[in-house]
């Protein structure tokens, strides 16, 4: 499922299609496809977006400011970086790796094993929570051992961690993937033969080459890490200020009908998501310069 | 036979280091995190008897969150194909005022917690929410029914569309509609015959993938939905449901249902993008 996460591509001036008569609409066929589109994105994405902020600050900057540093937010705070601090650069150091296997190397079963990386995107969120329940629950493979040992891990902090590994798995490695397959390994290669050891060739000439779309890979990944819903939710317990990330507190303040306090906890997350997709267009300009720059 | 001959059957020199390493890596990793935990639940399901397994999965309340999980996620994908693709040209052929700040904004599904959009969704189509208002006056209600649920699965699959055809869109070369209109071909034909068949491979993909998401989708759904069962219950809430009863035999059988399906999904999805790159010659 390679493509879709946001692989860097340049865009294209579309100056070029309107002063073509080949590849142009007539102009009432372009007001009909753009009206659509444009209704289409105002329906479906930025009103919910503005819906966000105005329901957060309806009941005023007062009610906004409190929500947001109670201390059950910001516990909730602190244990959605935490768990986004661990389960990130996990899954980066697994990226990183695994597509050095995948792009450097020739080897039996390769498109299998890409495949069985994207797998995580294909499980519903529910039932990433369920493995991990059945696994370390109370009832669960592990349960009993767990028990004896007085280790917590569903209703507790590795709980959504595990879960959040899982959700986020696949985001370094399918961004790292196909770029690093598009370079190929003569620059490794020529380090080899001057000498360089491993070490050197990842820091010296690998890394600086995929810099922009690990970043990008990162940044996706933290996204959804701190984001993540449905996974979480199966295995928190949801216990308030021990095991109640940020989107969960939003849940929990919306069935209290608390609906200002969601609100502004959900605007923190809105505003995380809208550095994220700038962060993104920053890179992917950035990117975009380093290519034409070679050319 | 060894770790490194089995995978390298034909031990052709590798000139850079670390294959082995990062091999075993990967595999182990990859073992810990999602194979072994995945298979937990085929293992824990194949403690129910066929007969037990059947009963679970096509009871009638299980059966209604099929029905509306499959069918409004197809719809869904339909209509993101449809605007998908408008979206996708406009953004490729068009120039107007906002236009990177839109594209940027494509992704917001993808970046935005599944439970920020779920409840802002549902302040709209609220009886007294913006949209929703305006419906209500013409005896359509949104929030809490079925077509809830429908518009939450088209806002999450919103860029798959989007980000599947534009690639295909930009790396398309002009000479192809230049030699069609020489030929006589109008603006509808072009599109029709010339366009059309090179885009669909992509098209189907974002379907798809619009579509497999969201059959999987728990977050932006369950706010909106109103959760009422046989009507608009979803097929990831009755897992919920059965687990906060401490039914985790049941909510597995029905999760085996989902893992199959979305195997199967994944399997297409390959086929069809490998379908893709030979049309487009794009190798992705």
């Amino acid at each position: 499922m390679a493509a879709v996460a946001g692989v860097l591509h340049a865009r294209v001036d579309a100056r070029r299609y309107e002063t073509n008569a080949a590849t142009r609409e007539a102009p009432w066929v372009r007001r009909l496809i753009l009206g659509a589109a444009l209704s289409f994105f105002v329906l479906f994405l930025l009103m919910p977006l503005l819906a966000v902020f105005a329901e957060a600050l309806r009941k005023g900057w007062f009610t906004y400011v409190t929500a947001l540093t109670d201390p059950d937010a910001l516990s909730a705070i602190y244990l959605t970086l935490l768990v986004a601090a661990i389960a990130v650069p996990l899954n980066l150091v697994f990226g990183v790796v695994a597509a050095w296997t995948i792009a450097k190397f020739e080897f039996r079963g390769k498109r299998f094993l890409t495949t069985l990386i994207d797998l995580p995107f294909s499980v519903s969120p529910v039932i990433a929570g369920l493995i991990f329940v059945l696994l370390f629950g109370a009832q669960g493979w592990f349960g009993d051992w767990l028990f004896e040992h007085d280790i917590k891990i569903i209703f507790a902090v590795p709980g959504l961690v595990l879960a959040t590994v899982f959700v986020t798995f696949p985001f370094v490695a399918r961004e790292l993937i196909p770029l690093m397959e598009a370079q190929g390994r003569e620059e490794e290669e020529a380090a080899v033969v001057l000498g360089a050891n491993g070490w050197q060739i990842f820091w010296r000439v690998t890394l600086p080459n995929i810099k922009w779309g690990l970043l990008y890979g990162v940044i996706l990944c933290n996204a959804r890490a701190m984001g993540e819903f449905g996974a979480v939710s199966v295995v928190s317990g949801h216990i308030r200020g021990q095991t109640n990330t940020l989107p969960l507190h939003v849940e929990i303040l919306y069935n209290e009908y608390n609906f200002a306090a969601a609100f502004a906890v959900a605007s923190l997350l809105a505003l995380l998501a809208m550095v994220t997709l700038g962060l993104k267009s920053v890179i992917e300009w950035k990117a975009n310069q380093g290519v034409t720059a070679t050319d | 036979m060894t770790f490194a001959t089995f995978f390298n059957p034909t031990r052709q020199t590798r000139v850079l280091p670390g294959f082995n390493l990062a091999l075993g890596y990967t595999l182990v990793y990859l073992s810990l995190m999602v194979l072994i935990p995945l298979s937990a639940v085929f293992i824990k399901s194949a403690t129910l008897s066929w007969s037990e397994f059947w009963a679970v999965v096509s009871a009638p309340r299980v059966v209604a969150t099929y029905q509306l999980s499959f069918g409004a996620s197809l719809l869904a994908a339909a209509i993101n194909a449809v605007f998908g693709l408008m979206l996708a040209w406009a953004l490729v052929r068009y120039r107007f005022p906002g236009k990177k700040l839109i594209d940027a904004l494509v992704d917001l599904p993808f970046a935005l917690p599944t439970a920020v959009a779920g409840i802002a969704l549902t302040a709209l189509y609220a009886g007294n929410g913006w949209i929703g208002s305006l419906l209500e006056p013409l005896g359509i209600k949104v929030a809490f029914t079925p077509l809830g649920v429908l518009v939450a699965l088209v806002f999450i699959g919103v860029p798959f569309v989007v980000r599947t055809v534009q690639p295909i869109l930009e790396d398309l070369e002009t000479e192809l509609e230049e030699a069609a209109a020489s030929l006589g071909a109008h603006r509808w034909q072009i599109f029709r015959r010339v366009l059309l068949p090179i885009l669909l491979p992509a098209l189907l993909t974002g379907f798809a993938l619009a579509f497999a998401r969201a059959v999987g989708e728990y977050g932006s759904v369950i706010f909106i939905a109103g959760n009422i069962p046989m009507i608009s219950e979803i097929t990831p809430l009755i897992i919920i449901t059965k687990l906060e009863q401490y039914d985790y035999v049941g909510a597995t059988a029905v999760a085996v249902v989902m893992l199959v399906f979305s195997f199967l999904m994944l399997l297409f999805i390959n086929l069809l993008q490998a379908w893709s790159a030979k049309r487009t010659g794009r190798n992705r």
